[in-house]
C-alpha cells in the first residue's frame, strides 16, 4: 500500500507540469474563445461589454450549410482517400527488408524537409495553366485547353492528400510492423483467400494503426485554411477561410469565435467516440499484449 | 505403397541454408507421428511444407493419394496448430472456433451447433465469449485446437504446440491432446524438440538433424535401438566408446578392443567382421553399480573404476564414473532396501556392470553429437578419440 500511494504522488508529479501547460496555453484560451461567442461585436474589431446570443442567432447564414458540407466532404475524402494510398503502402513497407524499411521511412519523411508553405507554391505552379502537368496533360490529349486544374474543390483535395499522408502512413506502418503475420498464416491455414485474411484479420488486426491514421487526417483537414485558401477559389472555401475572413476583414471577433466554435465540435466528436471505444477495450487485459502507445492528435 | 501423408525426396534451401535435404516420410492415417530434433533441423519447415506456407525446392507432397504440392493452403485439407496459437484476438472464442466455417459459408444454424460441440470437446463452454487476451495459456491452446478440428482436417499440424506452456500443464496437455485424437481419429502429424513429448504421444517418431531424417521408428525402437549416434546422444542419455572388433563369440556376440579400457562383449545387430571399426553405446542406466565385484556371468561385461561425482535427482541418483581413459554416466533407481546399504560415496571404487545385449554399435558416427551428451566438460572427455576415427 505504501508502495502504491507513493507511486501515485510520482505519477502526478509527471504529469503536473504538461497538465499546466496544457491548461494555460489550451484550456483557458479555449474557454476565452467560446466566451467570446456571448460577447457583442465591437465596431473597431474588438470585443464588446455585456452578454448577447445575436451570434449564435447569426450563425443562422444561408452560406454556412453549404461551406460546412463541404469542409466536410472534403475531409472525409481526404481521409478515405489517404486510407487507400497508406494502407498498402505501410503493409509493404512492413514487409520489407530492414534496409529498405529505413529507406522507404526517410523516403516518407523527407517532405517535411522543405516548408508546407513553399510545397504548396510548388503544387501551385506544377498545376497553373501554363505548369508543366497541365501542358503535359494537354499533350496526351487528356485534358481540354481551358479545363482549369486549380482554382477548384480537386485542387484542394490533392494538396490536401498530399500534406497528409506521411501522417496516415506512419502509424498504419507501425501498426503493421507490430502484426503478427502468423494470424495471416493462420486464417490461410483455416480456408481464407490471401484478400480474404487481408480484410478479415489483418485490417481488425492494425484497427487502432487505422484510427489514428484516419484522426490525423480528417482532423487538420477539417481546419484547412492555408490549402484552400491558396489552391481554392471561390467555390471551394472551407470553413476554415469563414473564420479567417471573419477575423481579418469582417473583424466580427464573436463571429469567428462561434464558427470556431462549431468546428471544435465537429472535430471532437470523432475523437470522443474513439476514447470510448478505447476504454470498453481495456477491460481485464491479461498484459500479454504491449500497450500500444497511439498518437491521436491533439493538435 | 506410400503412406496417407507423403513426402518424396523434399529439399528446401533458403537462401544458402539447406533447410531440408532430400526428405522421404511416410505418415499413415490416424497416427501420432512426431517429426523430434533439435531447433533449425528442418522440422518445421517439413511442417510448413504439410501446411503450404513453403513450397519445396524439389520432390513432391502427396495427402491421401493426391498431390498437393501446388496446393495454396487454403485449398489443402490440413490445419495447423500454431506455436504462439495465433489466434485471432479481436474475435471472441467462439468466433475463433467458428472462423473456418464461416469462411466455408456454412449456414449460422449449422455453425452453432458445431461449435458447441467443439467446446465441449475442449471444455471451454463458460469461456465462449472471452477473448483470447483474456484467457490462460492453457485455455488458448484448446481454442487452437477447437479451431483447427472443426474444419475435420485429414491431418492435423501441431507446430511445438506445448512449447510455450509450463511443465504441469504441458503434462496435462499431452494427456488432453491424447485423449483428443482418441476421438477423432484424424492424423497427427506433431513437431518437437522435447523427446518426452515426442517418446509419450507418438505412435512413430522422425528424429531429424541438419536437414534429414536420421531415423524413424516407435519411441522403444529409437530409444532401444538408435541407429545413429544423434539418435542415441538426443534421445536420452547415453555413453559413447571407440573400439574395433577384435575377436567374434559365436555368431551373435563380439568381442570389442576399446583403447585405455577392458576389452567388452557386445551383442551383434547385424554381422561383423575382426578389425571393424564400431562406435559403442551404452545407456547410463543399463548399468549396474555396486562396491562389491557381481559374480561372474558369461555374458555379463563388468569393469572396476572409481566414483567422481555424484547427483542426486530424486528419482534417481547419476554417477560419473572413472574407469580408465573414460568418465561413464550412470544412473541407478532408488529402492528402500538399497538405503540400508553403506551408500556410494566420492572416490569410492565401485564395480560396474551391464549385459552384452545393452550396449549396441552405431552405424552412423558423427563426434559432434558427443556434445549432445550431459557429461561434464572438462578433464573427463568421455571419448579419447582414437587417430582416424
Amino acid at each position: 500500500m505504501q508502495y502504491r500511494r507513493h507511486g501515485r504522488r510520482e505519477e502526478i508529479g509527471v504529469t503536473l507540469p504538461s497538465a499546466l501547460w496544457l491548461t494555460v496555453f489550451f484550456m483557458i484560451p479555449t474557454l476565452i474563445v467560446l466566451s467570446v461567442i456571448f460577447r457583442p461585436a465591437d465596431p473597431f474589431g474588438g470585443v464588446g461589454s455585456g452578454w448577447t446570443l445575436d451570434t449564435l442567432r447569426s450563425l443562422n447564414n444561408p452560406n454556412y450549410p453549404a461551406i460546412i458540407w463541404r469542409t466536410l466532404w472534403i475531409s472525409v475524402t481526404a481521409t478515405a482517400t489517404c486510407l487507400l494510398v497508406a494502407i498498402p503502402m505501410g503493409y509493404f513497407m512492413a514487409r520489407c527488408s530492414e534496409r529498405a524499411k529505413g529507406l522507404l521511412l526517410l523516403l516518407v519523411v523527407i517532405p517535411f524537409w522543405t516548408n508546407f508553405l513553399i510545397r504548396i507554391f510548388a503544387w501551385k505552379v506544377m498545376l497553373h495553366p501554363e505548369g508543366i502537368v497541365k501542358t503535359a496533360l494537354l499533350k496526351l490529349h487528356l485534358v481540354q485547353p481551358d479545363t482549369l486544374l486549380m482554382y477548384n474543390e480537386f485542387a484542394v483535395l490533392l494538396v490536401i492528400v498530399y500534406t497528409y499522408l506521411p501522417f496516415a502512413i506512419l502509424p498504419i506502418y507501425a501498426a503493421t510492423e507490430k502484426f503478427d503475420f502468423s494470424l495471416f498464416e493462420a486464417a490461410l491455414d483455416l480456408g481464407c483467400s490471401r484478400i480474404g485474411a487481408f480484410l478479415r484479420v489483418l485490417l481488425p488486426g492494425i484497427s487502432r494503426g487505422l484510427m489514428t491514421a484516419a484522426l490525423v487526417v480528417f482532423i487538420p483537414a477539417l481546419g484547412s485554411y492555408v490549402i484552400p485558401d491558396i489552391m481554392g477559389g471561390p467555390t471551394s472555401e472551407m470553413i476554415g477561410n469563414k473564420i479567417a475572413q471573419r477575423v481579418f476583414i469582417d473583424r466580427n471577433l464573436p463571429h469567428a469565435a462561434a464558427l470556431s466554435g462549431l468546428l471544435s465540435l465537429v472535430v471532437m466528436a470523432p475523437m470522443i467516440v474513439v476514447m470510448f471505444s478505447k476504454k470498453s477495450e481495456q477491460s481485464p487485459v491479461k498484459g500479454d499484449r504491449p500497450q500500444r502507445a497511439t498518437a491521436e492528435g491533439g493538435r | 505403397m506410400p503412406g496417407f501423408l507423403h513426402f518424396e525426396n523434399i529439399t528446401k534451401r533458403f537462401g544458402d541454408v539447406l533447410a531440408l535435404d532430400r526428405v522421404s516420410l511416410d505418415v499413415e492415417r490416424g497416427e501420432i507421428f512426431s517429426l523430434l530434433g533439435p531447433s533449425g533441423c528442418g522440422k518445421t519447415t517439413l511442417l510448413r511444407v504439410a501446411a503450404g506456407f513453403e513450397h519445396p525446392d524439389e520432390g513432391r507432397v502427396y495427402l491421401d493419394g493426391v498431390d498437393i504440392t501446388d496446393l495454396p493452403p487454403n485449398h489443402r485439407k490440413v490445419n495447423t496448430i500454431f506455436q504462439n496459437y495465433a489466434l485471432f484476438p479481436h474475435l471472441t472464442v467462439r468466433e475463433n472456433i467458428a472462423f473456418g466455417l464461416r469462411i466455408k459459408g456454412v449456414e449460422r444454424k449449422k455453425v452453432r451447433s458445431e461449435v458447441d460441440r467443439m467446446l465441449a470437446l475442449v471444455q471451454m463452454e463458460d469461456r465462449a465469449d472471452k477473448k483470447p487476451n483474456q484467457i490462460s495459456g492453457g485455455q488458448k491452446q484448446r481454442v487452437a485446437i477447437a479451431r483447427a478440428l472443426i474444419n475435420r482436417p485429414d491431418v492435423l499440424l501441431l507446430d511445438e504446440p506445448l512449447a510455450a506452456l509450463d511443465l504441469k500443464l504441458r503434462q496435462r496437455m499431452l494427456i488432453e491432446l491424447d485423449s483428443i485424437h482418441d476421438e477423432v481419429g484424424i492424423t497427427f502429424l506433431f513437431v518437437t524438440h522435447d523427446q518426452g513429448e515426442a517418446m509419450s504421444l507418438s505412435d512413430r517418431i522422425a528424429v531429424m538433424n541438419q536437414a534429414r531424417v536420421e531415423q524413424i521408428g516407435k519411441p522403444i525402437q529409437i530409444y532401444e535401438a538408435p541407429e545413429s549416434s544423434f539418435t542415441a546422444a538426443f534421445i536420452g542419455d547415453t555413453n559413447f566408446f571407440d573400439g574395433t572388433v577384435c575377436a567374434s563369440e559365436g555368431n551373435d556376440y563380439s568381442r570389442l578392443h576399446i583403447a585405455e579400457f577392458p576389452d567388452v562383449l557386445c551383442y551383434n545387430d547385424r554381422p561383423r567382421q575382426t578389425g571393424d571399426w564400431v562406435h559403442l553405446s551404452i545407456r547410463p542406466e543399463k548399468f549396474a553399480i555396486s562396491r562389491t565385484p557381481p559374480a561372474p556371468q558369461p555374458s555379463i561385461n563388468t569393469v572396476q573404476g572409481i566414483v567422481e561425482n555424484i547427483i542426486y535427482l530424486g528419482s534417481l541418483t547419476r554417477y560419473w564414473v572413472r574407469v580408465e581413459g573414460y568418465r561413464i554416466s550412470v544412473s541407478r533407481q532408488h529402492s528402500r532396501h538399497r538405503q540400508d546399504e553403506t551408500p556410494i560415496t566420492w572416490n569410492d571404487p565401485v564395480w560396474l556392470s551391464w549385459h552384452a545385449d545393452d550396449g549396441f554399435m552405431l552405424e552412423r558416427y558423427r563426434s559432434s553429437d558427443e556434445s549432445l551428451l550431459s557429461l561434464p566438460p572438462g578433464q573427463g572427455v568421455p571419448i579419447q578419440s582414437p587417430e582416424g576415427a
